[in-house]
């Protein structure tokens, strides 16, 4: 979980990752004494922090699809969770392409997923006056390698909380 | 003894409007003149129908200068012989080669010197300066084996405007040796791109076919894709992520002033003129389906002209304005469907193996050009309107987002290279596949579009 919570880089949320990242290196690392139980205990309950640290603010598709896998759908659910519990939140959804496709179609595809995503909030008992959707397509990389590995992680739905403070 | 023709002028004061360009203020004079008529046998010609063509060897002097400033001769000179050059029709000779030397618009040439060099054709020049502190540039184009004048003109401009008046010379010797219009005095659009590749700044900028004059038109401030020209007004559509929802807008080159195209309950985007210029056709984004619409300038009237649960995009014109070619993934993968401009009748056209996008009909009306993805590769290929006659022109890593020069013999597109270092950059080929070139860009570029041809 926190190795994908590292990958999870996102341009909105720098200030917020630095947090992230020193509580994810804390937590892989068992010997570190300022976190004897492995969780990321200094993260504030319903903060933006603990949404992406704790929740997880991303899902990822497989190449040219806009289908939820079961782990999508697990992440989505608990973000759901997390939004009914919090309910002074509004939502953007952020549909994301890989570059390996063209730019026109790629907006569509981003908007797709951004779709996708948004349903199943709703499905979840989001309300969805909350939510609102965008599609970057692939203008908006987050990994910039040149394999699978990266484009898989440019293959995404973020859902970013518009009011959220830390 | 040598017939000359006469160069003969025609003054003609364009419509500013029109012509649009901001260095062109004042009494801008173009001169025109006839072609020389000669028994047709006699003359040099270009057959530009052939696939693999021979360029034609092709002789440029530099010009002579009388009274003008600098290098400014030799400079159109070589912007001409760049210009035909890169069309891969024409091959100026080495001018360490010419036995005749100095030059000038009257002289006169001595066929057997340019004919020992293999020259076909011989282009002399002058550029004078007017004591009203314009110049004055006159060309001759000689056929080296008739022993005969081709074509002879002479033009008025403003000094600042120079390089403007070489490319319409070099259009004239195109023009007079191929027989079809010339392309070189026109403008790309495209979008500038720089800082890495997760940070990247897109700002839409404008430049010569050349390369030359880059001017930017957005400060970078918000990401901007896909601008198209206006085939009669000084405007460029394209797409916007400004406040609210991503939109189509419209911005008019000459005074910057910008608009959203009507008032859609979704984001917009994919835009493209008709070839009237009076609508917008683009996709819109309802849900996960994108729809094409269609929008009158002038009424603002909205029309759909798709309604499908698929991703319909990429909508471009035929030239007659009676047909729509689009991208549509309502069969499964992207493929190329045509459909009357109603929205009727939409017809699939592509059936090779891959994902065909991005379709845009040639000027001419004979061909489409598209983007095809196979096997990790990514093609840029021309087909005709029934979908027969597909040929792929370049191939590689990633090829995208092809655009027609306005006499639809050359495409522009451009090309990604891979890893976070990587990034795009402008490229053309014409329709033969053998003649491709990287255009010079300030920075990364994408999305390149071609203007219309400003006279």
């Amino acid at each position: 979980m926190f190795k994908r919570v590292n990958a999870a880089l996102g341009a909105r949320w720098i200030a917020v990752l630095f947090t992230v990242m020193f509580v994810a290196a804390c937590a892989n690392n068992p010997n570190n004494p300022n976190d004897p139980n492995g969780l990321a205990s200094n993260v504030r309950p319903g903060t933006g922090q603990d949404f992406v640290v704790n929740v997880g603010d991303r899902v990822f598709f497989e190449e040219d699809q806009s289908v939820l896998n079961s782990q999508a759908q697990t992440t989505l659910a608990g973000q759901a969770k997390w939004l009914n519990r919090y309910p002074q939140y509004t939502i953007t959804v952020e549909g994301h392409a890989d570059e390996r496709g063209t730019r026109q179609y790629n907006i569509a595809l981003g908007a797709r997923r951004a779709q996708a995503a948004r349903d199943y909030l709703v499905s979840q008992g989001v309300n969805a006056s909350r939510i609102k959707t965008i599609s970057y397509g692939k203008e908006r990389p987050v990994a910039v390698c040149n394999d699978n590995s990266c484009w898989s992680q440019n293959r995404r739905a973020v859902t970013v909380l518009n009011n959220a403070t830390n | 003894m040598l017939m000359r023709g006469m160069l003969k002028t025609l003054t003609v004061f364009p419509n500013l409007r029109e012509i649009g360009r901001m260095a062109l203020r004042g009494a801008v004079l173009l001169g025109f003149a006839a072609a020389f008529s000669q028994p047709a046998s006699a003359l040099v010609e270009i057959d530009i129908t052939q696939g693999n063509i021979e360029p034609l060897p092709i002789a440029l002097p530099s010009f002579a200068s009388e009274g003008a400033e600098g290098s400014v001769a030799a400079d159109m000179t070589s912007v001409i012989s760049a210009d035909l050059k890169r069309s891969g029709l024409f091959n100026p000779l080495d001018p360490a080669s010419f036995i005749q030397t100095n030059m000038n618009v009257n002289s006169t040439p001595r066929f057997g010197d340019w004919r020992q060099i293999s020259a076909q054709a011989l282009v002399t020049g002058t550029v004078i300066k007017q004591p009203d502190g314009r110049l004055r540039a006159e060309f001759r184009l000689w056929d080296v084996f008739a022993g005969e004048q081709m074509l002879g003109q002479q033009f008025y401009t403003t000094p600042e405007n120079w390089r403007r008046l070489a490319h319409i010379i070099a259009d004239a010797i195109y023009e007079r040796l191929t027989g079809e219009k010339g392309y070189f005095d026109t403008r790309i659009v495209f979008v500038d791109e720089r800082g890495p590749k997760d940070k990247r700044v897109k700002r839409l900028a404008i430049m010569d076919q050349d390369g030359a004059n880059v001017r930017y038109l957005t400060k970078g401030d918000e990401l901007v894709l896909t601008p198209r020209f206006s085939p009669n007004r000084q405007e460029v559509t394209y797409m916007s992520y400004g406040a609210g929802d991503p939109s189509v807008y419209l911005l008019n080159i000459e005074t910057g002033q910008r608009e959203i195209v009507g008032n859609f309950p979704g984001m917009t985007f994919a835009p493209r003129f008709s070839p009237d210029g009076q609508s917008v056709i683009m996709s819109l984004q309802q849900g996960g389906n994108a729809n094409i619409f269609e929008m009158d300038l002038r009424s603002r009237r909205t029309t759909r002209l798709t309604n499908s649960t698929a991703i319909d995009t990429s909508p471009s014109f035929s030239p007659d304005g009676s047909k729509v070619v689009f991208e549509s993934d309502r069969g499964g993968t992207q493929q190329l469907y045509v459909m009357n401009a109603d929205g009727s009748n939409a017809q699939r056209i592509s059936f090779g193996p891959g994902r065909y996008s991005t379709p845009v009909w040639s000027p001419r009306g004979d061909l489409i050009a598209f983007t095809k993805q196979h096997q990790g590769r990514f093609m840029i290929g021309i087909m005709r309107p029934d979908g027969k006659g597909e040929r792929i022109l370049t191939e590689g890593y990633h090829n995208e987002g092809p655009a027609w020069s306005p006499n639809g013999r050359v495409l522009v597109f451009f090309r990604d290279t891979p890893g976070a270092n990587g990034g795009p950059q402008v490229w053309t080929v014409d329709l033969t596949g053998y003649n491709e070139q990287r255009l010079e860009t300030p920075d990364f570029a994408s999305d390149p579009s071609w203007s219309p041809l400003i006279n």
